[in-house]
């Protein structure tokens, strides 16, 4: 498998903080890469600077072998790499078809006005929105909204999704269902960059898993690999014990 | 396609009111009257583009129609042009101008950018009174010969005020046009949440330099009709700044982000202000109903009239944009 994100040494500081330092990592086609950390570990940052909302001060990043460090955003997107928003980002007074019409329209196959329409109610019915695609985007439960987050970004047809907590807030249920569209998502062929706290789901999802710890990369490896290295023991998962449990679920 | 939009055949009925009802009796006071409505129709339908479309609160968009009437009046009387090219070329000069400007004061959002919009008015002002070619403070009167090309004074004023009414049929199909094309579709976006727009993977800074070039075309042209149809201009009048405020009011009582909404806001107000303005007890009193009615729209009604159409009958969105 050839890598489809190379992430070379990337650094960003905000004033004296060194959100993320040093990282390096690579994404393969076709995998779920999972990226995990305290809080304030650099995560979104780090979303942040692949594509493109923050310019790293050191460091590239290639996507599908084009160097796109520094690129803005709406260029990134064209290009075949979508993401989701930690605290949502719905276009509130549109209708949930039409935010998903957006993602589209803009997305790496431009499609018009029409043909973005249709895609966006193909995405919309595949995340289980279809019903309420005539209501205000401000109307949606939380849970929705997320989902609404994941459908703007499937709509722009990425090859690689970045999915920013896409399971934060979600009752078990939502969970499941999630993670479930996830793993299609996957089968899709779309390669997936997703940052959780949720630790079953994402033991259970990724292929490898990243673990950045004060900007800094702590670990990668499988998920059975990262829930017995003792060094995301003692930053992350706390004790022995949790890691052993995580690992059983599965 | 545009046809079977119930809103295109209510903007050429409005047109055709337009024309008819000051035909039917040569009726030169109200061809006046409607002059200032189809004027403030312009006005508000392009500054809906950018607060309405964009949610970019201009609060010097009377810039636009000024200049505009200062670079048709140029040409007329210092080098001679026909109206039409004159009328024509004053938008494209000023689209041109507004792209500078766009491309400087864009990068700001919210409150300071409306600043900004104010910055441009007040430069545009200061410029024009110290430039020799436009009159200075005094500005420039129309020769009577200029209206001999369309057949004398009398014939010129009726030509001038179809002109006048075809800029307010095309800045209405305008809007129309734009609200449900993909171009609109991404203003909306910048509107909700400019960031989000980035990442859908929309070019704000093109999109928004696009809207407020264009935002300024039409009322440039009409500018450069009514200060034909004037015989004058100086700096006081093109750049009237409460008009431009008054706008904003107009745009709001009506219904940001509607064509219709823009076209009813307008014509209400400036029926309300005309009739307020020249009743001897009420001069100037005008001012302190628009800030009432500012004040009312914001809080209790912020679609103003036609939101509140939407809101009691929902089915009115399909008709009515």
């Amino acid at each position: 498998m050839s890598d489809l994100l190379e992430v070379q040494g990337v650094s960003k500081r905000f004033g004296g903080l060194h959100a993320v330092s040093n990282v390096s990592f690579q994404i393969r086609e076709g995998e779920i890469l999972g990226l995990i950390g305290p809080n304030g570990a650099g995560k979104t940052t780090l979303f942040n600077i692949v594509n493109g909302v923050y310019k790293p001060d050191k460091g590239t990043i290639a996507f599908a072998g084009k160097d796109i460090t520094g690129l803005a955003p709406n260029r990134v997107v064209k290009m075949g790499l979508s993401r989701t928003h930690q605290i949502v980002k719905p276009l509130n007074s549109l209708s949930v078809l039409d935010n998903v019409t957006v993602g589209a329209c803009f997305g790496r196959e431009s499609l018009g006005l029409n043909a973005a329409r249709e895609t966006a109610r193909e995405v919309l019915k595949r995340v289980g929105l279809g019903d309420r695609a005539e209501s205000s985007a401000r109307n949606l439960t939380l849970a929705s909204k997320k989902r609404l987050e994941v459908a703007r970004a499937l709509a722009a047809k990425p090859t690689l999704l970045l999915l920013d907590e896409v399971l934060a807030g979600l009752n078990p249920t939502e969970v499941t269902q999630m993670i479930e569209l996830l793993r299609k998502i996957r089968d899709d062929g779309v390669s997936v960059f997703m940052i959780e706290h949720v630790m079953q789901a994402i033991m259970k999802l990724s292929d490898r898993i990243v673990v950045l710890n004060f900007g800094q990369k702590l670990a990668e490896g499988t998920p059975k690999e990262i829930s017995h290295d003792p060094h995301v023991i003692e930053a992350y998962l706390g004790d022995e014990d949790i890691a052993e449990k995580l690992m059983e679920k599965n | 396609m545009i046809l079977l939009r119930p809103m295109f055949w209510i903007t050429l009925l409005l047109a055709a009111l337009f024309i008819y009802l000051p035909l039917r009796n040569n009726d030169a006071a109200m061809r006046e009257d409607l002059i200032l409505v189809a004027v403030a129709i312009i006005l508000v339908s392009n500054l809906n583009l950018m607060i309405g479309y964009t949610g970019y609160v201009n609060f010097g968009h009377i810039v636009f129609y000024g200049l505009g009437g200062y670079v048709g009046m140029y040409l007329v009387t210092a080098r001679g042009w026909h109206l039409p090219t004159a009328a024509l070329t004053a938008g494209i000069v000023v689209s041109l101008c507004a792209l500078l400007f766009g491309l400087g004061i864009l990068r700001l959002r919210g409150a300071y950018f409306a600043l900004a919009t104010i910055g441009v008015l007040v430069a545009v002002n200061a410029f024009v009174r110290n430039v020799d070619a436009f009159g200075r403070s005094t500005g420039m009167y129309l020769s009577f010969e200029s209206y001999q090309p369309l057949g004398g004074a009398m014939r010129a004023l009726w030509i001038t005020y179809y002109l006048i009414i075809g800029v307010m049929v095309l800045s209405m199909l305008l809007s129309l046009l734009i609200k449900r094309s993909k171009f609109g579709l991404g203003l909306f976006a910048i509107r909700e949440d400019e960031d989000a727009a980035i990442v859908l993977g929309i070019n704000t800074t093109t999109y928004k330099a696009i809207i407020y070039s264009l935002s300024a075309f039409l009322p440039a042209v009409a500018g450069a009709l009514v200060f034909f149809k004037n015989g004058m201009i100086d700096p006081d009048i093109a750049f009237e700044y409460m008009l431009s405020l008054e706008g904003i009011v107009m745009l709001m009582l009506g219904g940001q982000g509607t064509v219709l909404g823009a076209a009813l806001g307008a014509a209400l107000y400036e029926r309300l202000r005309s009739y307020l303005l020249t009743s001897p007890k009420l001069s100037n009193f005008h001012l302190v109903i628009a800030g009432g009615l500012l004040l009312v729209v914001v809080l209790f009604a912020s679609g103003g009239l036609i939101g509140w159409l939407y809101k009691f009958v929902p089915r009115s969105q399909k008709v009515i944009e």
